[in-house]
């Protein structure tokens, strides 16, 4: 531990993989981003709830934490498996394929998420938020990825990409988790991904009642209540 | 003394599963049957909890959460008791068994959900608690399945999911404040972590208290972060704007004020309050303005809630002893109020079949006992005396004065004076205005069930009671809470 933490200028193979793993996680938020269909948006979020895991499991494995592995299965379940079949069967039903398009072009999409991304990764490292398990770029990286996903709830027009942002906004969250909260006990860590479960229905079912009202699953029609 | 504990937070269970299996009256009275258990245990949870604290497995209760179980509880009984009223109107309807089910076993999901996040012990389940809330009460906007419903429902879950994960945010930079004093393994319960919170690290502190005043502050309807608000609290079933506003809103409130008492200790009172105080003032500004020039009148009474809203962050802002017991008491009344203003306004767009304001007229002849019970709602919302808001928003405005901070007392006294004048001049057109003579499309006189006043005097007689005269033990339950928000440090 001591000896890790020590390790001064020359990172460690531990400090490497994690964040490796931290910043694979920002890109393939950034690639949701650009994703322009609704079912690779999904494989994506697949792909980085998959991350998470391995995340956990590293972890898990180099600082003796073994209530992570479990944490690490249960999160694969969930979040690599039943969030995106739900998502994926309400997308056969719908038969549509192409997400909505942006508020804004990719490009300046890009650009604004690049600019937020590095201000939380600045920001967050300038404050002094000490981990004792992850190096202490995970976390700016995990800000960035919750303001990445809040650029992908704002700029995309439909349903789908909406809530997949908000599923990728708690992946970020579940990286800050496993950086500063790593001994959170096991029972509350799984009541928080229960929830989400709960959620994920909640925004299938709404998503379903959107579909039959409007037969797309685009949000621009939405916009009759203002004022 | 568990038993008043652990009874709140299981019986609307009852009701919510005989919504799935029973006949529709039996669930309805069964929910009314809980409605008023609910509230009677939570009232026999009002002395105890003014003098110590209970505890027992993951429940615990003190002051403060007594006050917003109270709250809950009177909202939860009120609306049970006005849905079954609401609900006549659609009983020919063909898939009314099927729209009364889901209707039932949302509304009394939800109340257990608001029921519970004040009565369980800890950060984490608190959190937990309140993201049942978002998740059934979202269903519960979207039950009438029409073009507006669906699009609140859906502004609403994305909306406050968002702020619910900037709050698990904030948990979890809580979590790792409380760490490094109490270890690496800890279940974030309120007792340790207050007893530490003078010993925790401020950085991390105060950027949890700021996330979750952001990510609570969402579901509490705080500007900038209130736009879901107006759209699920107009289009909802009325029964369940009430509880949307009565009591979700100041559950999620209860919870920044968790957060608050930890950042007070541990940072001293002035980051946290004026934190408060700005988010307070911009919810009071821009919801006075939007009260001034409004057409529906279930949209103004939401904007009526983000003022109300507003002033509690500013009570708490204010910081003196008797803004916070005027705090308390203000969830309390306004949970009453504007519970009741919601019935009012459920039974006007019963009868006139509409929400717009200007072709809502002669209230006071249509429905004899409503209309006016609506206008007196409204004055009571607007801090008339002699009802109970009248005597907590003195109390917060005399807080302010008494702690030095003229300027935001001054805001505050005349940004609340703009909202009654919008909210007065609406309800007085809709109620004393006389109907035009042609009448189209109106009914003959007369309430539509007995059902939607019964609850509305209730709510009138607990405002006058709170007016005029609290009962010892509240005034007790109050001035604990107040203390247990006040300085620790």
């Amino acid at each position: 531990m001591n000896a890790l933490l020590a390790a001064g200028n020359a990172p460690t193979t531990f400090e490497g993989a994690t964040n490796t793993v931290a910043v694979l996680l920002l890109l393939t938020e950034f690639a949701m981003l650009r994703a322009s269909l609704s079912r690779s948006q999904v494989h994506l979020y697949a792909v980085q709830s998959f991350l998470v895991s391995v995340l956990a499991v590293i972890v898990a494995a180099a600082r003796d934490l073994p209530e992570l592995y479990a944490l690490a299965v249960v999160s694969l379940l969930l979040k690599a498996g039943a969030v995106p079949w739900l998502i994926n069967r309400l997308l056969r039903d719908a038969r549509v394929e192409i997400a909505g398009s942006g508020a804004i072009g990719v490009a300046s999409a890009t650009l604004l998420s690049l600019a937020l991304a590095g201000f939380g990764f600045f920001a967050v490292g300038s404050l002094d938020i000490r981990s004792r398990f992850l190096p202490h770029a995970a976390l700016g990286l995990s800000v960035s990825i919750v303001l990445v996903a809040f650029v992908l709830m704002i700029v995309r027009r439909d349903v789908v990409s909406q809530a997949v942002g908000f599923f990728s906004l708690e992946n970020g969250v579940s990286l800050a988790s496993l950086v500063v909260a790593a001994g959170m006990p096991l029972i509350i860590e799984v009541a928080f991904l229960f929830d989400l479960l709960v959620a994920v229905v909640v925004f299938g079912v709404l998503m379903r009642v959107h579909h039959h009202r409007t037969a797309s699953l685009s949000t621009e029609s939405l916009t009759s209540l203002q004022g | 003394m568990t038993v008043v504990l652990i009874l709140p937070a299981l019986l609307p269970l009852l009701p919510a599963a005989a919504a799935l299996a029973a006949p529709v009256r039996v669930t309805q009275y069964l929910t009314v049957g809980s409605g008023l258990a609910a509230f009677t245990l939570a009232c026999a949870l009002v002395p105890h909890a003014g003098r110590r604290d209970l505890h027992t497995g993951i429940l615990r209760a003190d002051a403060l959460s007594a006050v917003f179980v109270l709250a809950t509880a009177f909202v939860y009984a009120a609306c049970a008791a006005h849905s079954i009223g609401y609900l006549r109107h659609d009983e020919r309807a063909r898939d009314f068994p099927r729209y009364a089910r889901r209707f039932y076993l949302g509304f009394n999901l939800f109340a257990w959900s608001m029921l519970c996040a004040p009565l369980v012990d800890g950060l984490a389940l608190l959190w937990v608690a309140v993201e049942v809330t978002t998740v059934v009460s979202a269903l519960l906007v979207a039950v009438d399945n029409t073009e507006g419903a669906t699009e609140a429902a859906w502004k609403y879950v994305l909306l406050a999911s968002a702020g619910l994960g900037v709050a698990l945010l904030a948990t979890i930079f809580m979590y790792y404040a409380g760490s490094q004093a109490l270890g690496q393994t800890y279940d974030l319960a309120f007792d340790p972590l207050m007893k530490a919170a003078a010993h925790l690290p401020p950085t991390a502190v105060r950027l949890s208290f700021v996330l979750a005043v952001l990510g609570f502050g969402t579901k509490a309807g705080l500007v900038p972060v209130h736009t879901w608000l107006p759209d699920a609290h107009a289009e909802a079933p009325t029964p369940v704007s009430a509880m949307l506003s009565g009591s979700l809103l100041a559950v999620s409130f209860y919870a920044v004020l968790r957060y608050y008492q930890i950042a007070a200790t541990t940072l001293g009172p002035t980051f946290p309050r004026t934190v408060l105080l700005v988010f307070g003032i911009a919810s009071l500004l821009l919801a006075a303005l939007y009260l001034l020039d409004q057409h529906d009148i279930k949209r103004l009474l939401a904007y009526s809630s983000v003022e109300h809203m507003g002033i509690l962050a500013i009570g708490v802002g204010f910081g003196a002893p008797i803004a916070l017991a005027g705090v308390l008491l203000h969830v309390l009344a306004h949970a009453a109020a504007k519970g009741n203003a919601f019935m009012g306004a459920g039974a006007l767009v019963r009868a006139y079949r509409t929400k717009e304001i200007h072709r809502l007229r002669g209230a006071a002849q249509v429905l004899p006992w409503s209309g006016p019970m609506f206008l007196a709602a409204i004055l009571a919302l607007s801090a008339l005396p002699p009802f109970g808001i009248f005597r907590s928003e003195f109390q917060i405005v005399a807080g302010g004065l008494d702690s030095g901070q003229y300027g935001p007392a001054a805001v505050l006294v005349v940004l609340v004076t703009l909202a009654f004048l919008g909210l007065a001049l609406a309800a007085t057109r809709v109620v004393l205005t006389p109907a035009p003579a042609s009448g189209a499309g109106l009914r003959e006189p007369g309430e539509p069930s007995v059902w939607m006043v019964v609850p509305v005097v209730a709510g009138l007689l607990a405002l006058l009671v709170l007016g005029l005269h609290p009962p010892t033990d509240l005034a007790h339950l109050l001035m604990r809470g107040a203390t247990e928000l006040g300085d620790r440090s």
